[in-house]
């Protein structure tokens, strides 16, 4: 049997979760007999080049790039697990969410904030090359089906390596106490 | 005081009969999960986190007094999973941004999420418009994070203090307030002791947290209720 393939991404997240992901330590090597990597940052494959088992989100959507991103990967991966308070809740980028409309937002950030001094033209960036900031921080299953979810700031290492154990080995997920946590 | 015999999980109790469910369960060491609900304050019954089969019917058991001849189950699974659906509708609720928060680790709320290993909210979040308060010199208020139980305005009613804390707006609207005024010379161990009255993140001291590093916070290592069950 071949090995099942497991694709990897970051939206709206901080790369946390990839490190937590890089925590398991020696266990890595492991993995790496465990499964094969396709788009991912681990292997740097930048576009599927085949249809993925696995699809590992980190970041929850707040632009137009990483709904499109989010929705190839439910296009191509028969699972999909979401890992970090970001991709479950919108994390620390929806902390927009309830404080202001997002144009106010875009203005303190370019326009108002103390610390802009070089914006002397007044220009809030919006170029077609540029993805379009979404109203709000969306997390990643209000926007695609997700499978399953790992929740931690970032998942704890252990979390992470028995969650995908259990995907891929078919058995029952180990879930000490310790090792679930929200921060 | 007469005495009332009771069953609480196939196992018979003698009880003093002025006190409640939840009372007799904690003096033998029976864990019922609670969260509006402060010993030495009085109970309301609004969570409803406490909720067990008492005599055949779902009562809180925080407010119900204990009857002769009284059969309480504490736990099963449709009670676990009445329990887990409301902390996930409390987190859905608010702005509960655990990895940003002071009071991670030691807040009552996540440790009940803890207990039942919930992953997700099963309802969308509402991400409501909530201010945070900063004005007082020694507390700060962030209404993102106040799940409306209570315990602060309940405690300071039942003490000796003049009412501190008070609810402020209707409805939807309703939020904790405090009288700046009367509270401008709190010390810092009335402060502490506000904060401490808080089971989630909305009354924080100023100056304060992060001081116990992650591992060893209250809810790090041991689940909420282990400390009653006397198993850690």
């Amino acid at each position: 049997m071949s090995k099942p393939i497991v694709a990897t991404t970051s939206l709206a997240g901080c790369f946390g979760c990839h490190m937590s992901l890089l925590d398991i330590d020696e266990r890595i090597l492991d993995l790496f007999d465990l499964v094969e990597f396709n788009k991912s940052p681990i292997d740097d494959i930048k576009t599927f080049t085949k249809e993925c088992d696995i699809g590992i989100i980190e970041g929850g959507c707040c632009n137009s790039e990483n709904v499109h991103v989010l929705q190839e990967f439910r296009k191509h991966c028969k699972t999909l697990v979401v890992i970090g308070e970001c991709a479950i809740m919108g994390g620390l980028p929806a902390m927009r969410n309830n404080v202001a409309p997002i144009s106010e937002c875009l203005e303190e950030a370019y326009l108002n904030c103390v610390s802009v001094q070089a914006n002397e033209e007044k220009i809030i960036p919006n170029d077609d090359e540029l993805p379009m900031i979404l109203d709000k921080v969306y997390p990643c299953h209000e926007v695609v089906k997700i499978d399953y979810f790992i929740p931690g700031c970032a998942p704890r290492a252990d979390l992470i390596w028995n969650a995908l154990v259990a995907l891929v080995t078919g058995n029952e997920m180990e879930l000490p106490y310790e090792v679930l946590k929200y921060d | 005081m007469s005495k009332v015999l009771i069953t609480i999980d196939g196992k018979g109790f003698l009880a003093d009969s002025e006190k409640t469910v939840l009372e007799v369960a904690r003096e033998n060491h029976i864990y019922i999960p609670t969260l509006c609900n402060l010993e030495g304050i009085k109970p309301q019954g609004s969570c409803r986190i406490c909720t067990c089969m008492i005599d055949g019917r779902m009562m809180t058991a925080c407010t119900t007094p204990v009857n002769n001849g009284m059969v309480v189950v504490t736990k099963t699974d449709e009670l676990d999973k009445l329990r887990s659906k409301i902390v996930e509708l409390l987190f859905a609720e608010g702005n509960h941004f655990c990895p940003a928060c002071e009071r991670s680790g030691n807040c009552e709320l996540q440790a009940l999420a803890y207990l039942y290993k919930i992953m997700v909210p099963e309802f969308d979040y509402i991400f409501p418009n909530r201010d945070v308060d900063a004005t007082h010199p020694k507390l700060i208020l962030d209404h993102n994070r106040c799940i409306l139980c209570k315990r602060c305005i309940r405690r300071k009613k039942e003490a000796e203090n003049p009412t501190w804390f008070v609810f402020e707006n209707r409805g939807n609207h309703v939020k904790i307030n405090f009288d700046h005024e009367l509270t401008a010379d709190m010390d810092d161990e009335m402060a502490q002791k506000a904060m401490d009255t808080c089971p989630v993140g909305a009354i924080i001291r100023k100056e304060k947290g992060y001081d116990v590093p992650i591992g060893r916070r209250k809810y790090d290592l041991h689940p909420i209720g282990s400390d009653i069950e006397g198993k850690e």
